[in-house]
């Protein structure tokens, strides 16, 4: 008998289109107007944008293996965003130059992370979790609590409106496709993606292949750190404001969002259209509990809940007798 | 293979590291606050830190045999809420004798559902407690949606001001968990425990209970996280849902200073609870030491980040010599 089979980036997309769908028949829903309808998908895509670039990098880290998770990506979010706030400051012309500093800034992070994983053998959880205090300190030094600083009208712009007004979709999510697009070839068609699949299932055989495990985790807990940076450059685009608690939020659903995609947390196996469908059914169930002004207790149990249900139907590990 | 000494001393006794930083951080804290040892001043120090050692003490058991259990201050939030609730500011000792007994009965059943769904149901332990975590965090608010309610004045007493023959409460505690520990760790089931710690799959191949083990080990960090939510609501008196929540991180940290490998298998409870105790200092420290407000995040994390990192830094020394 074949047994019947759905792969996870495919199911939690599917899960994500039926609690849509069914959303609409809340009292409060959209109902039968397909122009209500449309423009709620279309917020609730574009507000997973943000979670699903963070989550972007955690896929990496996961991948990669030996433990990976990057419990720095919440800290790295908010510095970056910080960052650009401040260098952009209301002017056009800076954008460019902010966008720079915020994906190195989180490359900066990223490295320490990764220098101290491979060299001193610190296990990525406290490095990681160390680090996110260093950052978070960091910010504290440098701003003293008070941040002055503009988005400009051109972040604003490119990220948070429409194309054009006739295609109402928000750019953030053409954003994000091509960044899915290039995100899938650098873990599918290129030797990056091939030797981080390859150290994620094995360090020792990758090793003897030929990889060079010490660098390839290195470069990806530094990629990690500058996508982060780069989705906290998405984020103060959208919302055009700062604090220090705005990343930290998307700490635990990144990694709930690779866990929901189907991605091993014991690494090697996985893919980014997985995290994508994962942040997107996130981002969907948070947004639902909203709109039916859930009180936040019930709100916590149900997220709680859900994730429990997606990941035993598909996080379980091998059974011990084989 | 033969090891030198400083590595065999390091396999030998993984809590030899968090002792040295124990050490180093009381004689910083004795210099800058002299009167640390007297009593009334380690009373108050240590009745702040038991919550803390107990959270860590059933992490420790946890990670030692593999796991993780990001729940745990969940856990203790619902235990607050529990007491501060149904106990309220003019409860009897009857009552509270009798919810905290619920609190412990509560903090196992928590404790095994994470451990039904991890060793039975096989699900990987970092997400899995991360979802029970809002699972519970969620019940401590339904249960108490808004700061209130508390202990009576005079129960919270017993907590914070016993002192029998003149030493602080926690010290009973922390020697009893040490005994308990020290007995355990000689019978099959401590073997075991590092057994499944160290290697799951060759563990089951030698008949060793691997699923009940791990079923166990989240019962015992439940109950630890109930002892400690406990301990909470007598040291601050009243309830808050969100009370445990910045404690979990907090309690991984101290088992990974203590020495404990976070995947399993090596240390032990008196290297966590040393690493809790060092957590604490580092707080005092810092607000002792007269340091500008802006920089004390900052410098308590580097501290962390320097201490985990120190035995990597010596390993990379001795390499090149």
């Amino acid at each position: 008998m074949k047994r019947f089979y759905l792969s996870p980036p495919l199911a939690a997309l599917l899960l994500a289109i039926i609690l849509f769908l069914l959303s609409g028949l809340l009292p409060n829903g959209y109902g039968s107007d397909l122009d209500v309808a449309r423009a709620q998908a279309a917020n609730i895509l574009r507000l997973s944008v943000f979670l699903g670039v963070i989550a972007a990098g955690q896929t990496l880290v996961i991948i990669s293996g030996s433990e990976g998770i990057d419990l720095s990506a919440g800290s790295v979010v908010t510095l970056s965003a910080i960052l650009a706030y401040v260098i952009v400051n209301g002017d056009d012309g800076k954008v460019l130059i902010a966008l720079l500093v915020a994906v190195a800034a989180g490359a900066l992070v990223g490295l320490l992370n990764g220098l101290g994983i491979t060299f001193l053998k610190v296990s990525p959880f406290v490095m990681t979790l160390g680090m996110s205090g260093v950052v978070t300190g960091a910010i504290i030094v440098l701003n003293h609590g008070n941040v002055s600083g503009k988005v400009s009208p051109l972040m604003t712009r490119l990220i948070a409106r429409p194309l054009s007004p006739d295609l109402q979709i928000p750019n953030a999510i053409i954003i994000w496709l091509i960044f899915g697009v290039l995100m899938w070839l650098l873990l599918e068609r290129t030797a990056f993606g091939r030797n981080l699949f390859a150290i994620g299932v094995n360090r020792v055989t990758a090793r003897l292949s030929g990889v060079n495990v010490t660098w390839m985790n290195i470069a990806t807990y530094a990629l990690a750190g500058a996508l982060a940076g780069f989705g906290g450059f998405l984020v103060v685009g959208n919302t055009g404001v700062v604090f220090i608690a705005l990343g930290q939020p998307f700490l635990f659903p990144s990694i709930a969002a690779v866990a929901v995609g189907g991605t091993l947390l014991s690494g090697g196996r996985g893919s980014y259209w997985g995290t994508m469908a994962g942040a997107i059914v996130l981002t969907l169930i948070t947004s639902l509990l909203t709109t039916m002004q859930m009180p936040e207790s019930v709100r916590r149990m149900v997220l709680g809940a859900t994730l429990l249900i997606l990941i035993s139907i598909y996080g379980r590990q091998r059974a011990l007798r084989q | 293979m033969r090891l030198s000494r400083w590595d065999a001393l390091m396999a030998r006794h993984p809590a030899f590291f968090a002792l040295t930083l124990l050490v180093i951080s009381l004689i910083v804290n004795f210099i800058l606050q002299p009167d640390m040892f007297a009593g009334d001043t380690l009373n108050s120090n240590m009745r702040v830190f038991l919550p803390i050692i107990l959270l860590s003490v059933g992490q420790a058991i946890v990670i030692l045999a593999g796991g993780i259990d990001i729940s745990v201050g969940s856990i203790a939030s619902i235990v607050n809420t529990i007491l501060a609730t149904r106990v309220g500011l003019d409860g009897t000792p009857a009552q509270m004798g009798q919810f905290v007994f619920i609190s412990l009965l509560v903090g196992i059943a928590a404790g095994a559902l994470n451990g039904f769904f991890v060793a039975i149901l096989r699900l990987q332990p970092i997400i899995t407690t991360y979802a029970t975590s809002f699972l519970y965090a969620g019940l401590a608010l339904f249960i108490l949606p808004n700061p209130g309610g508390g202990v009576p004045q005079s129960i919270a007493a017993l907590y914070r001001d016993s002192r029998p023959l003149g030493l602080p409460l926690a010290f009973y505690v922390i020697a009893i968990l040490l005994l308990i520990w020290w007995y355990v760790s000689s019978t099959r089931y401590g073997r075991y425990l590092l057994a499944v710690g160290g290697r799951q799959q060759a563990a089951y191949e030698s008949s060793v209970p691997v699923v009940w083990v791990q079923f166990s080990t989240y019962m015992i960090s439940g109950f630890t996280a109930a002892l400690s939510g406990i301990a909470l609501t007598m040291l601050s008196g009243s309830g808050n849902a969100d009370i445990g929540g910045p404690m979990t991180l907090n309690s991984i940290t101290a088992v990974v200073i203590g020495g404990n490998a976070l995947s399993g298998g090596v240390g032990g409870v008196a290297g966590p609870v040393m690493g809790a105790v060092t957590l604490g200092i580092l707080q005092n420290i810092i607000s002792f030491a007269d340091i500008d407000t802006w920089w004390e995040t900052f410098i308590k994390a580097a501290i962390i980040v320097l201490a985990l990192a120190t035995p990597g830094i010596v390993d990379l020394f001795r390499r090149k010599r």
